[in-house]
Formats: structure tokens, C-alpha cells, sequence
């Protein structure tokens, strides 16, 4: 019935804008076309590059010649892939452990409305302000064994070679990600506990449900969406760590620290092997799409669209 | 009675938090109850982050003897700012300057022409469309820094190998998706009624985007165009491999290469940090509240 009212004064403006309503959105499709261009030319044509680049040898100066299936052989059978390969999941997964609960409890905490938790707010955002190479360089000069933290606070087991031992140096590069990406999740969990609609738990304490229950069974599957947003650009975000691990470790010591985004980079622009690493590059496209898929399948098929959208 | 001028006070304490009012007379008195865990957590995470930071200014103060002589964490007994006169007669001033040009000249072209794209995809129809938005979407999901190889042999080929525009291409292209994404999500809030009103008054599709669109969206600007502006500034792939002179370095390179030729002066180091990062807590500071609030509307849509 209202369809009929408000068609009324559109079919008496017509002729004022010259032309149909329908006709008129498809043809605001041309201002897209710039965004588009630099998407394509900076981004779709590089990531069909880097597959071709794949099947070729070039040390990245010189002419590239075809090479065939065989950066693809000789990289599958390095064992140094699949060290990369173990590292890069083993950081990521560790990673997600330890951010998403201190993320998602920092999230309902600063959602709160008292006054000095909006402060702490903006303190915790701090370190995203900071280049990795400015955290990485910081945290080095901070472990110092001598000057750094652990003579400063008395706590002489702080005082390692975090560096030089490869179970310290991955521990330490975890710890270091938390500390650079947790205020982000903070954020998006602090936005995502705010759209919780405060009539569930009034309903919650009417039925005499305690404040752990209320975050059990209220918050918690409230959140779950917003768990997935974060998971999602955490996961894959994971496999970007590039410069915070090149700045603070170099992939070291020996290769306990060179996950795939690095292997890439040295067997690319240091090794001059542009080929193998195509190949590597090619190997993270596709773990980050699957993982990708995988997450959004996670949050319901038919939630699909809306989620993605709800990053 | 008592209880509801109560949380009204409350609410009006934190009225400038705009969501948090509501949230805290949902969480009523229960909240108050986990203050304990969660204050004590709270302010555990505080110390955490505030330490290194706390750290990285008092040495930065410090000279050489005092760096190597006094309790790390103790405040310098004479402070200085001769490391900081260092730092900026190494260069750091053309750095600055590099990193500026590059932010300004990434971030002004994305948040432009993916204003204009999110326009279209929330007014528009049509397959065409769908299309691009699907493709932008996809993009979220990938991993970008793993096509800096083929974008290294287009920036040779191109001639802008060792060029501040090799930077800002892919950068721009970068941040489209996610620019887009959030864009589109705060233009879809604007009232349909107002997008029909001007239509009504015979304003063509370009004249409501720019009259109606970007002043109503103007906070979610506001906040890709920092967003976006951090990422580039702090950027750290692209210039490593994409350039080579010492007169090209941006920011975070300088600080790489300062490091690696100052290791032995920490303070100067350090220096190197908080001035890298001062521009960005300048900026912080001013528009945080935008930022923030921003951010979490931004991303929990």
C-alpha cells in the first residue's frame, strides 16, 4: 500500500530527472572504476604476477627465463619450507591463544562506563601508534640483560639471551605481537560488547543469574561474531608479521624464527632466488584465502555475506 | 528512585562516551561486582603496556654514562636532549619529510576514490557492481605483502624504482578494501528518506554524494583516513624493497638503518624511536576520541 503512495510523486518527478531510477544506479557504477583501477593494476595483476613468477627463474635484476614446475619442486622438497610452514601456524595459533581472551576481557572491561576505564582506553592504544620497527628496536634495547628491564626491576630471570635462544627469541616475538596487536582486538571487542542489548541483562539479573553466568551464557555468544571479525583479520593478519620479526630477530637464531612471510623476503631479495620465493608467496595467498573461508563458513553458511561485510 | 538518579548522573558523567551510558545501565550493579578481577587486570595491562614505553623516554633523556651507570628504570639524574640534536642531524628532518609526502599522498587518493566507490556500491545496483564490491571483499582476505614481488618488477618497469611514488601506488591499492568496507557500512546508516529528498529536489546522484553523503559519513573519514595514515607512516615492506637512496628513506627505514649503524648508543636509539612516533601521538592526541570511537563502530557493524 505504501508502495503505491510513494510512487506517486516519483512518477511526477520523472521527467525533472530526465531519467529512470534504475537506469540511474546502474550508472553510478563508474565511480567505482578508479578505486577499481588501482585495485587491479596494484593488487590483482601483482597476485596473477606472483603465480606466473612462480613458473620462472629470475634473480631479480637480470632477464626471467621459464624454469617450469621447478622453483615448485625444489621448494616442496626443502625442508626449510616446511620449518617456515610449522612456525608461521605455530605463531599464529599461540597468538590467537593468548589475544583473543585478554583481548576479549580488556573488550568488556573498557566497555564499561567509568570514567578512568576510558582513560586506561586510551592509554592502551598506545602501541599501535608505534611502527613495528619501532617496538621491535624498543623491546631490544628493553631486554637487555644488563640495561634493560631486568636490572631496572631487580627480577634477574628476566635477564636471558632472548635473542640467542631459539625458544626464547619465538616466545619473546609472541610476546611482542600480543603487545603491539592486542589494543586493536581491545577495540573491536570494547565496539562489539557496546551493540549487546542492555535488556538481556536485565533479564538475566531479574532471573537471578550471577555476573560469571551473565558472561557465560549473555556476552560470551553474544560476541560471537564480533570473536570471528577479530579471529579473521588476526589469523590472517598473523601472516603478515613481516618487519616486527626482520627487525627484531631476523628470522633467527639459526631459522627458529623465519616463518613464511620472511622466507619469502630472504630467499626473494636476499638469496636473489625470486622464483622459490613466488612460490612461497603463492603458498600464503592460499593459506590466508582458506583460512579466510574457513572462518566465515565458522560464523554459519548463510551468514556468510553479512559477515564478510561485518568486518 | 534512588537507583534510577543515580545511574542518571552516572550516564551523564559518560555521556561524551556516547554507547558506554547504555552499556552501564545494562551491566547495572553487576559490573561494579567484577571491578576487582577486572580492575586489577585492567591496570595489570596498563603497566604492561606503559613499561617499555616509560622505558624508551627516560633512556632516550639519558647520556651515555648515565645510560651505562644508573637503574635502568630510574629517571635521568641529568637529563639531555643531545641524542635528540643527533638523531635530527642524522637526516631524520628529510625522513620526516619523506614519510609525510608518502602518508599525505597514499591516504588523501584512497580515502577519495574509495568514497566514490562505496557510494556506488550502496546506491547503486546492478551485476556490475556486486562484482567489484565482491572483489574488494576478497581482498580483505588476502595477505597483500605476499605480492611485493611482482609489484617490485612493475615499480622497475615503470621507472619508479627508488621513488617516493613507488611507495604510494601500492600503498593506495592496499588500503582500498578495507576503506571501502567501512565506508560503505556508514553510508548504508544514512536515512533513505534523505537520499530520496534529494533526489526529489532534482540533485543528480554526483551532486547527493558530495552534499549529502560526505558530510553525513564525515566521522567515518575522518577515521579510515588516520587508520589508513598510521599503516602507511608505519609501512616497513614497501620502502625496504622499493627504494635504495638514503635521501628516500621514510621514517621506520631511517630508524632500521639508525639502528644498525648506532647500536653501540642506545640512547640515541631510543631518541630515534620517540621521534619517529612523536607526529603520530601529536595526531593521536588531537583526534583520538574520533579515532576510537570511530574504530569501534567501524569494525562491530
Amino acid at each position: 500500500m505504501s508502495n503505491a503512495v510513494s510512487t506517486a510523486p516519483r512518477a511526477a518527478v520523472r521527467p525533472a530527472s530526465s531519467k529512470p531510477t534504475e537506469q540511474r544506479k546502474t550508472a553510478l557504477a563508474w565511480l567505482t572504476l578508479p578505486a577499481l583501477f588501482f585495485f587491479l593494476v596494484f593488487a590483482v595483476v601483482p597476485l596473477a604476477g606472483v603465480l606466473i613468477l612462480s613458473f620462472t627463474s629470475w634473480d631479480g635484476i637480470g632477464a626471467i627465463g621459464a624454469a617450469g614446475l621447478d622453483n615448485w619442486f625444489s621448494v616442496l622438497a626443502d625442508p626449510g619450507l616446511y620449518n617456515a610452514l610449522g612456525l608461521t601456524f605455530l605463531i599464529m595459533a599461540v597468538s590467537w591463544l593468548v589475544q583473543t581472551p585478554i583481548s576479549l576481557l580488556l573488550g568488556v572491561f573498557t566497555a564499561g562506563s567509568q570514567r578512568y576505564r576510558a582513560a586506561l582506553a586510551v592509554l592502551y592504544f598506545l602501541p599501535l601508534l608505534l611502527s613495528s620497527a619501532a617496538v621491535a628496536i624498543a623491546f631490544k634495547a628493553l631486554l637487555d640483560p644488563n640495561f634493560g628491564l631486568a636490572t631496572g626491576l631487580g627480577l634477574p630471570f628476566l635477564a636471558q639471551d632472548w635473542l640467542g635462544v631459539p625458544q626464547l627469541a619465538l616466545g619473546l616475538v609472541i610476546f611482542v605481537i600480543a603487545w603491539q596487536f592486542v589494543p586493536f582486538h581491545t577495540l573491536i571487542y570494547q565496539g562489539g560488547v557496546r551493540q549487546i542489548p542492555k535488556s538481556l541483562y536485565e533479564a538475566a539479573q531479574i532471573d537471578g543469574a550471577g555476573t560469571i553466568k551473565q558472561f557465560f551464557h549473555i556476552t560470551l555468544p553474544q560476541l560471537k561474531y564480533t570473536i570471528i571479525t577479530s579471529s579473521t583479520l588476526m589469523v590472517v593478519g598473523s601472516l603478515t608479521y613481516f618487519d616486527l620479526i626482520f627487525v627484531l630477530t631476523g628470522g633467527g637464531p639459526g631459522n627458529s624464527t623465519r616463518i613464511l612471510a620472511l622466507d619469502m623476503y630472504l630467499r626473494g631479495f636476499r638469496a636473489n632466488l625470486m622464483g622459490p620465493a613466488s612460490v612461497i608467496a603463492v603458498i600464503l595467498v592460499i593459506i590466508g584465502l582458506a583460512l579466510a573461508l574457513f572462518l566465515q563458513r565458522l560464523g554459519g553458511k548463510d551468514k556468510q555475506g553479512s559477515q564478510l561485510e561485518g568486518l | 528512585m534512588s537507583t534510577v538518579l543515580k545511574s542518571n548522573t552516572q550516564g551523564a558523567h559518560t555521556g561524551t562516551l556516547g554507547g558506554s551510558a547504555a552499556a552501564k545501565r545494562g551491566l547495572g550493579p553487576k559490573l561494579r561486582r567484577l571491578n576487582i578481577p577486572g580492575g586489577l587486570g585492567g591496570w595489570l595491562w596498563l603497566a604492561i603496556i606503559i613499561l617499555p614505553v616509560y622505558y624508551v623516554v627516560i633512556t632516550s633523556l639519558k647520556t651515555q654514562a648515565g645510560y651505562f651507570g644508573q637503574n635502568p628504570l630510574a629517571l635521568p639524574t641529568s637529563p639531555t636532549l643531545e641524542n635528540y640534536q643527533m638523531v635530527l642531524e642524522a637526516d631524520f628532518a628529510q625522513y620526516f619529510m619523506n614519510s609525510a609526502i608518502v602518508t599525505l599522498g597514499s591516504v588523501i587518493p584512497t580515502v577519495l576514490i574509495s568514497f566514490m566507490a562505496s557510494f556506488a556500491i550502496v546506491r547503486g545496483a546492478g551485476r556490475f557492481l556486486r562484482l567489484v564490491n565482491g572483489m574488494f571483499l576478497m581482498g580483505l582476505a588476502i595477505p597483500l605483502q605476499a605480492t611485493i614481488i611482482p609489484i617490485y618488477l612493475m615499480i622497475i618497469r615503470l621507472n619508479l624504482y627508488d621513488s617516493l611514488l613507488a611507495l604510494m601506488l601500492p600503498s593506495i591499492a592496499f588500503a582500498i578494501p578495507l576503506t571501502v568496507l567501512i565506508l560503505s557500512n556508514f553510508i548504508r546508516d544514512v536515512p533513505n528518506e534523505l537520499f530520496e529528498s534529494m533526489r526529489l529536489d532534482g540533485c543528480s546522484e554526483w551532486q547527493t554524494m558530495w552534499r549529502l553523503a560526505l558530510p553525513l559519513t564525515r566521522p567515518a573519514i575522518v577515521t579510515v583516513a588516520i587508520y589508513n595514515g598510521l599503516h602507511v607512516w608505519n609501512g616497513f615492506l614497501l620502502p625496504l624493497v622499493l627504494t635504495q637512496s638514503p635521501s628516500l628513506r621514510v621514517l621506520p627505514l631511517g630508524l632500521w638503518t639508525f639502528q644498525g649503524e648506532f647500536s653501540v648508543n642506545i640512547p640515541a636509539v631510543l631518541a630515534s624511536v620517540v621521534l619517529s612516533t612523536l607526529p603520530i601521538l601529536v595526531l593521536y592526541v588531537i583526534g583520538r576520541r574520533q579515532l576510537l570511537a570511530g574504530l569501534t563502530a567501524g569494525f562491530s557493524k
